[in-house]
């Protein structure tokens, strides 16, 4: 079943509690500490004899290193420690594990592979003199021809970068397929109408506003290392560091403090976390390492760049029959994909988008280049940002070429609510969907007839309007542990509760928010299931000393996963408070009904007891039942036997200066639907921020690298992200189909905007463009590559 | 110079960046880094009354003037409305660029108490915030905008989003476990 209802900004509801016990719309919990300064990020921290840690980056993107002089920085009077990667490949640690079984140089030893990549590093008494000592670090390089264009990466003559990699004499990272080709050929020689399209995702990057960091602090007298760090993924982060450094994983105690947003940029693990553990271990002092914006923007995880060649095929009246894709990836220099092993191209096989197909067929082929690594980054969840920029730019191409309403090519095609659970043609099995309603409150919300009309008046006046329309099904919440793992550890996330005797409580998480929130929504999750209120819950996240084994927070997978877990984890709990209040009651369990907050005898509404009376029970004097331990606590490992899958309509309305080709999003609705909505301000707050980062990937962002493989991009200079004069106010509305198989029906969202709005804007941007003939623009369109667009040209390469 | 109301004296580095000189040196680490270019804005601060981003300013620059960050808008421990539009209107998410939003949000209430949400994004459009999409910080603004002129009223208020009353709630009754 779902629920429809609306908010755009024109329309306003009076809200529930202010304070609810449970879900619903509830002031944050995080920001009484945020609004007066007092957050504790990364590099608040400061510790006693707490030195600073700089590291030296390589200027060139390929090149053989002759020779690494440090005497003068050594000199240097504040300079403690100056390590280079001859001196790490001594103790075995110049290079380590990627999150794709691929390996990642620490600091470069035989040559350098991209601009930016770590050489060096000094550690000293302060932060500028340790940027004073990269100065005097004298590094003598043999240039090699680097390898920019991934079109011919793997041309024979290409140089091999990755000759670290014992008999590679190429650049071939992986291939990968998906569905059936054979079907999708047959499919597409009996189809009316086939058209195709090449479409680039280009290179973008996350930029957080805080950067990654960290502060290693070892402790020679007990043998334990303590690393705060930028992390979104805590015990994940301290496995990989019991395996690479071998230090023994009780010794390790990874803290993520708040973090000053993550998008997927601080999932990996970074040379820069590393150096620091090594900086503290050798001089035995506590180590920070801060990087800055460029290094953020030339060294750490970018997210896309994906060269696509799309095709559909479909019946003259509109049916959609099939897509076949063909995708080139751009990896970097060392293939640092975060994504589940047996997934290496991500969750990308979701590219069927929310039709209903007779048949699809992928083919990829990842590459390597000199450039940074990453790729699944930036709210991608696995690259489904990818997959449904594909579909819907090619739904759309579809659309012109049948001369059909791009919503309703989209209506006639949409897989049926009645066909959930529904597998798709790449063996995805969709949970729960009721595609036409979403896509008609948007439609409604946003007068899509009257914005056709006003488009019609505009065009006779010569004036740019267009309107882009975005359907996505996103798959998110990794993953069931059968066949979802990261570097051999299960993508399950554990759990804990503890209810204290007077009835407050503690809830302890393997997730890690960096701002999603987790703190106010996970504390109403057990509020809704306990009846305990929120602002007795007090929520616990990572530290790993402090909290159960878990993967950490990237793909939208919290609430899937997590939220399930914390609503598990109090049902148990409530399990154990039914026993001891059956005891209290001196009635049998059967004969207890529970209201949010207290058992009651059936029929008698007077014999009642709380949740808080039960917690003193439990842990005061007096028998328990038979069986029953002193306590009020539980501890569960939640293994989701599913993703989730929300979707959303998504309407974008531009309007275009004719004489200077700027884009301005005039208008911008979205109606997401992810099932239970645990807090609405929350979610309204995630949808908010995705739609930014889709006006900054279509209109503004990109990593862009000239043939020499100069970063150019490396600055907020010109890597451009939205203010708050490039985007619209949002208007936003809602349906609720719940997934049958999460526990309170919820699924994941945060990632939601970010995949559906840059096809949205692309499309909306193309339709305002088609007077001008034309059908598909790359993007960033910036105003330099539509005003080339409208005069005719074809746009610069990408 | 005087920081938040108070003098303070140090030996400092003729280069020594003021965000530094604030975070390093005298533990006020409410205000952020988070560019290199002065783009970002994060680590705006004021001083004379005037906002300015302390990444572009030499500490020795601020000597004998007046500085405050965000750690001296809450007032005799009374949240400044401000800071209490943005936690009303959920005008923060990570809480990065909360501390430089809210002290030009501060001055521009100073300068023009009703401003339009048009003027509200031209004062914070030196600032970049990743996670809000804006919408809630102008609405932010605008709370405490009205608040302080005490002409706040319920339909001024930030819009929320809820099921109206006559249309079913969502169906997952069934999984809640509440009827357990």
């Amino acid at each position: 079943m779902t629920t429809v209802a609306a908010n755009g900004h024109r329309t306003a509801f009076v809200d529930n509690d202010q304070k609810p016990n449970g879900h619903g719309r509830m002031l944050r919990k995080e920001d009484p500490r945020f609004v007066r300064g007092r957050g504790r990020y990364v590099d608040d921290l400061q510790l006693p004899g707490m030195l600073h840690l700089a590291i030296l980056r390589s200027p060139l993107a390929h090149a053989r290193i002759l020779s690494v002089d440090t005497t003068l920085a050594e000199a240097h009077p504040k300079v403690r420690l100056v390590v280079t990667g001859a001196m790490l490949a001594e103790k075995g640690l110049a290079w380590m594990p990627t999150l794709s079984n691929d390996v990642q140089a620490v600091l470069a030893t035989d040559k350098v592979r991209f601009q930016g990549q770590e050489v060096a590093f000094v550690v000293a008494e302060d932060r500028y003199a340790a940027r004073d000592a990269l100065e005097l670090i004298d590094v003598e390089y043999e240039p090699l021809d680097a390898v920019i264009d991934v079109r011919t990466a793997l041309a024979p003559e290409a140089p091999v970068i990755r000759d670290d990699l014992e008999g590679k004499a190429d650049n071939h990272v992986f291939d990968w397929e998906t569905g059936d080709a054979a079907a999708t050929d047959e499919v597409f020689r009996r189809a009316d109408v086939v058209v195709s399209q090449d479409i680039v995702y280009p290179r973008v990057h996350p930029a957080p506003m805080e950067t990654c960091g960290a502060v290693a602090d070892y402790d020679a007298v007990d043998g334990k290392l303590t690393l705060w760090s930028t992390t979104q993924a805590p015990h994940a982060h301290r496995t990989l560091y019991a395996i690479v450094a071998g230090l023994p994983e009780h010794k390790i105690r990874v803290v993520s403090p708040d973090i000053g947003g993550g998008f997927g940029n601080k999932v990996p693990i970074y040379p820069g976390y590393v150096c620091a553990i090594v900086g503290s271990l050798l001089t035995g002092k506590p180590v920070k390492w801060m990087e800055d914006r460029a290094e953020n923007l030339i060294s750490t995880g970018f997210a896309r760049d994906y060269i696509m060649r799309g095709e559909i095929a479909a019946t003259r009246d509109g049916r959609i029959l099939a897509i076949r894709t063909n995708v080139l990836a751009d990896h970097g220099a060392f293939n640092g994909v975060a994504a589940p092993v047996k997934y290496p191209a991500g969750f990308f096989g979701v590219f069927t988008g929310s039709y209903d197909l007779e048949a699809a067929y992928c083919k990829m082929t990842a590459v390597y280049t000199n450039k940074a690594p990453g790729g699944v980054a930036y709210a991608c969840s696995f690259r489904i940002t990818e997959a449904v920029y594909l579909v819907e730019r090619i739904v759309n191409c579809l659309a012109d070429e049948l001369r059909m309403d791009p919503i309703e090519l989209r209506m006639k095609n949409f897989i049926r609510p009645e066909q959930f659970p529904y597998r798709t043609k790449t063996g995805w099995v969709y949970d729960s969907g009721n595609y036409a309603p979403t896509m008609e409150l948007a439609k409604q919300l946003a007068g899509y007839d009257e914005l056709r009309a006003e488009q019609a008046e505009k065009r006779a006046r010569g004036e740019i309007m267009g309107i882009g329309v975005s359907f996505f099904t996103e798959a998110v919440g990794a993953g069931p542990r059968k066949d979802m793992d990261i570097l051999g550890l299960g993508m399950a996330d554990g759990c804990e509760l503890r209810v204290h005797p007077t009835g407050k409580a503690v809830v302890r998480l393997s997730v890690q928010s960096q701002g999603q929130g987790h703190e106010t929504t996970f504390a109403q999750i057990v509020a809704e299931e306990l009846g305990i209120p929120p602002q007795d819950i007090e929520v616990v996240h990572g530290d790993t000393d402090q909290t159960p084994f878990g993967l950490g927070t990237y793909g939208s997978r919290s609430t899937p996963v997590s939220g399930a877990a914390a609503a598990l984890v109090a049902r148990k709990v409530r399990d154990k408070a039914r026993l001891i209040a059956s005891g209290m009651l001196e009635v049998s369990v059967a004969d207890l009904e529970w209201e949010k907050g207290s058992f009651t005898v059936a029929g008698d509404p007077n014999a009642s007891v709380t949740i808080q009376d039960i917690a003193m029970r439990a842990h005061g004097a007096g028998d328990l039942p038979e069986g029953v331990e002193g306590g009020l606590e539980a501890q569960i490992c939640y293994n989701p036997e599913n993703l989730t899958y929300p979707h959303g309509a998504y309407i974008c309305v531009v309007d275009i200066d004719p004489g200077t080709a700027k884009v301005t999003v005039r208008r911008f609705v979205a109606v997401d639907d992810c099932g239970t909505r645990i807090n609405p301000m929350i979610i309204e707050g995630q949808v908010h921020g995705g739609l930014t980062d889709g006006v900054g990937m279509a209109l503004m962002e990109m990593i862009a690298f000239d043939e020499d493989g100069n970063c150019l991009s490396g600055s907020l200079m010109d890597y451009l992200i939205p203010t708050a004069l490039e985007v619209p106010d949002w208007e936003t509305g809602f349906t609720v189909t719940p997934s049958p198989h999460h526990p309170i029906g919820a699924k994941g969202v945060g990632e939601s905007a970010t995949v559906g709005s840059p096809p949205a804007i692309v499309n909306a941007v193309v339709d305002a463009l088609a007077p001008f003939g034309i059908r598909h623009a790359d993007m960033p369109l910036t105003p330099s590559r539509v005003w080339e667009a409208m005069q005719g040209r074809p746009l610069p390469p990408i | 110079m005087t920081v938040n109301g108070e003098e303070v004296t140090r030996e400092i580095e003729g280069r020594l960046l003021l965000v530094h000189f604030l975070r390093d040196h005298l533990q006020l680490t409410g205000t952020h880094w988070g560019c290199d270019t002065s783009n970002c804005g994060t680590c705006v601060v004021w001083l004379d009354g005037e906002p300015v981003k302390s990444c572009t300013v030499l500490a020795a620059m601020a000597g004998g003037h007046e500085v405050r960050t965000v750690e001296g808008l809450e007032q005799h421990g009374e949240l400044d409305p401000i800071q209490r539009g943005f936690m009303e209107c959920h005008g923060l998410q990570c809480g990065f660029c909360t501390p430089g939003m809210m002290m030009t949000a501060r001055a521009l209430l100073d300068r023009e108490p009703d401003p339009s949400d048009e003027e509200i994004r031209e004062a914070i459009s030196g600032q970049i915030c990743r996670c809000t999409g804006y919408a809630t910080i102008v609405r932010s603004i605008r709370w405490a905008a009205a608040e302080q002129a005490g002409t706040r009223t319920t339909a001024e208020e930030p819009e929320r989003t809820v099921a109206p009353a006559d249309a079913p709630g969502p169906s997952v009754a069934s999984t809640s476990g509440s009827a357990s």
